[in-house]
């Protein structure tokens, strides 16, 4: 959509944790940027002509969320994503920026990937953020160029899909991405007790004659990368946390400052093993749904700060992969349109009041990604999402904008959604009339 | 049991969703059932006129001739079709595979996979019947109740029996299928054999854990060693047949210390020397050749139940 000079977005709920605001006013958006911000009782003063303007009454208007964690697919899978219709379903989720990481074919390994990665994003609905490998061609071998990708536009490494299983590697990879200012992420899985796992172990899988992926697959690497990021003092962020005992390792290790982040996905605060059954291969994900003492133990991290982020692990797969033998289909699921009702869905229940939420969607991924956004700053660029949070919906497939509909939320009766987002000031999806 | 009680399954895909009334009626349809293969002229005409295939992407001898069989001795039309034979081979889909059978109208499909699940998948995406002839490690619901028929034909009853499953739990779905169908009858299950092979809660599905073989058998009333396979050599979850014969083989020493009438019985095919010593197979108390016959009888239970049992 074009951009419009001039937008004003009156009488939200405006939220900003960066800026402790939580309180109803409007936006003044002037050439892609914030311009100016007022409280309710504050008078605008005179106004352009040519204004697009919003009422808000009831909605949320939030800095533009930022998911850290996604699967674009481009280059290579086309047919699942692309950078184009991931994008547009960010912008349909509330997503002002992703970060995809890069388990492409060829693997994002080298800025010329990176590159094309950002050159097809110049015509996107969302700010891409490439993530480049750790090691070349994700292989575990040998180091990928940082330096270059990262001149290239790359903000972080890591070699998500496949656990470092060299442990000299993950130490390199921390303390020369430390030269760089490039954040690793951690793939944690021990992957010779995850080998040919197709769910959570424990009784479902038992009782589905599915082999079974032990919680301790990925807790006792969640301890190793602690240990490596504690003893070389370098940041590393953690992926897709899902189990107890791995939130019990990151607590402690945070506590005794080690420099650590986590982030977990909305799947794993809202589903457990139980959404398998039937051999939903929409519910089948790496690491996979957990017990409901895990999803307890999730949420009560994300309450307490152990967890800094939400990141949907959108991972799309078309029917190809899905619409197949559980044990023989990809694992992962799409997220980008479904985090915002299952986030709020935490604040509804009261574990988290609204500008924790904005905080995980938003302002910490920007934080631990060190890229901007996340806040509604004077000046900033105007990348907002706003959430209607009483909007209610039934998931249904036609209505999803990712090539892929591989969601176990399906069908799901969800309350909360974007119902407008921009993204530099631009309307990249809008279910309002101005 | 009630001639009223009505089947309302179209498919068998387990035992994990036959209730104890669904389990009772089969078993009685298969006696009434088994007299017909002790004829002189082995058929009935209760199929004529529909058509079974069987579609198997595993290899399978005695399950694969029991189903022919039971559907010829019932007047149905068999065919068979092969994993090396299909065009999955080519990379059609399991499901594309299926909705070819499907449009030529068969009546039965009956379906062997490595897949635990692919018979439910099936089951969801055509329209004809599916039994489940074994999938992955899931269940083998014809081989769970054809023991179950065994069991009832020598003791008179199941309830409160004392069943042991001795070996390789994890990746056998018959030990699957009897711990469900035993523990919805009335028996209680032991099972033992290697802890690398036991898998996670399994005394959920209804089945007591012991360490030592010794300890499941003893005054037990059926005794069921499962086969090995040669490749949990290598995984590894056993160290050699050699030592698991030595603790975990059916010998006629450990047999003693079941109930003096216990039944030996084996889903087979018998790897003799491994699982169960070769006398032992042969002895008096075995039964495994009254599962092979009883499974024939299960398996047109089955096939009548699914088509409305008329």
């Amino acid at each position: 959509m074009a951009m419009v000079q001039t937008i004003l977005l009156k009488n939200g709920r405006l939220i900003d944790p960066v800026n402790r605001l939580d309180k109803k006013g409007s936006i003044l958006l002037e050439k892609g940027r914030i311009k100016a911000i007022f409280s309710a009782r504050q008078k605008t003063g005179p106004l352009p002509k040519k204004l697009l303007s919003f009422d808000l009454q009831g909605k949320w208007v939030v800095p533009g969320l930022i998911d850290m964690h996604v699967h674009l697919r481009e280059p290579g899978e086309e047919h699942k994503e692309t950078i184009e219709s991931g994008t547009r379903a960010a912008a349909a989720g509330g997503f002002t920026a992703v970060a995809c990481m890069p388990n492409t074919n060829p693997v994002n390994d080298c800025q010329s990937v990176t590159r094309l990665i950002l050159e097809k994003a110049e015509s996107a609905s969302a700010r891409v953020y490439p993530v480049g490998a750790i090691s070349k061609g994700s292989l575990g071998k040998s180091l990928a160029e940082f330096g270059e990708m990262k001149k290239a536009g790359a903000v972080a490494v890591t070699d998500d899909g496949k656990p470092v299983t060299d442990s000299q590697l993950l130490r390199r990879a921390l303390e020369y991405a430390s030269n760089h200012k490039m954040l690793v992420i951690s793939h944690s899985e021990d992957a010779s007790l995850s080998r040919n796992g197709a769910m959570n172990e424990g009784f479902t899988s038992t009782s589905m004659g599915l082999k079974g992926i032990p919680h301790i697959a990925e807790e006792i690497m969640v301890y190793r990368d602690l240990a490596v990021a504690d003893f070389t003092g370098c940041h590393l962020h953690l992926a897709h946390i899902s189990t107890r005992e791995s939130i019990n390792l990151i607590r402690q290790a945070k506590k005794n400052g080690c420099p650590v982040t986590a982030e977990t996905a909305p799947h794993y605060f809202t589903l457990t093993e139980e959404a398998v059954k039937g051999y939903n291969t929409n519910a089948k994900m790496n690491p996979p749904l957990r017990t409901p003492k895990d999803r307890a133990a999730v949420i009560a991290a994300i309450e307490d700060g152990t967890i800094d982020a939400i990141a949907t692990d959108h991972a799309p797969h078309s029917v190809l992969e899905k619409d197949i033998e559980f044990d023989q289909a990809a694992n992962g699921i799409i997220g980008l349109e479904t985090a915002v009702p299952l986030a709020l869905a935490l604040f509804r229940k009261g574990y988290i009041d609204a500008l924790r939420l904005v905080e995980l969607l938003s302002s910490s991924p920007a934080r631990i990604l060190g890229v901007k956004g996340g806040s509604l700053g004077i000046g900033a660029a105007a990348d907002i999402a706003v959430i209607d949070p009483e909007h209610h919906f039934i998931l249904q497939e036609q209505d999803i904008l990712s090539k892929s509909k591989n969601s176990p939320f399906l069908g799901a009766r969800l309350q909360g959604k974007a119902v407008l987002t921009l993204c530099g000031g631009t309307i990249t999806h809008n279910l309002l009339t101005p | 049991m009630s001639s009223e009680y009505l089947f309302a399954h179209k498919h068998i895909l387990g035992l994990d969703h036959l209730s104890v009334p669904d389990i009772e009626l089969i078993l009685n349809t298969a006696e009434s059932f088994k007299e017909i293969s002790a004829r002189a002229i082995k058929k009935v005409p209760v199929l004529r006129g529909k058509t079974v295939v069987t579609l198997f992407f595993e290899p399978s001898t005695r399950t694969r001739l029991s189903f022919d069989i039971a559907a010829k001795r019932m007047s149905a039309d068999t065919f068979s079709i092969s994993a090396s034979t299909s065009s999955t081979t080519k990379g059609e889909t399991l499901a594309d595979t299926a909705r070819n059978i499907e449009a030529m109208m068969p009546d039965i499909l009956i379906v062997r996979h490595p897949s635990s699940g692919a018979c439910h998948y099936l089951a969801k995406h055509i329209k004809t019947a599916v039994i489940n002839a074994g999938d992955g490690t899931h269940e083998h619901p014809s081989q769970g109740l054809l023991d179950l028929m065994t069991v009832k034909e020598h003791k008179g009853k199941i309830s409160g029996l004392k069943i042991a499953i001795i070996g390789d739990i994890s990746h056998s779905r018959v030990a699957h299928s009897d711990i469900i169908g035993f523990a919805k009858m009335g028996a209680t299950v032991f099972v033992s054999g290697p802890a690398t092979l036991i898998p996670q809660k399994v005394e959920k599905l209804g089945a007591t854990v012991c360490l030592t073989m010794e300890d499941a058998v003893r005054d037990a009333d059926v005794v069921m060693p499962l086969r090995i396979q040669k490749e949990r050599q290598h995984d590894p979850l056993i160290p050699s047949f050699r030592e698991y014969a030595s603790f975990f083989g059916i010998n006629r020493e450990v047999l003693q210390s079941a109930k003096p009438d216990a039944l030996l019985m084996h889903p087979g095919p018998i790897n003799r020397g491994v699982e169960l010593a070769p006398d032992v197979a042969d002895s008096r108390q075995s039964v495994i050749l009254d599962q092979v016959t009883n499974g024939v009888a299960i398996r047109m239970a089955l096939m009548y139940l699914v088509l409305g049992g008329k």
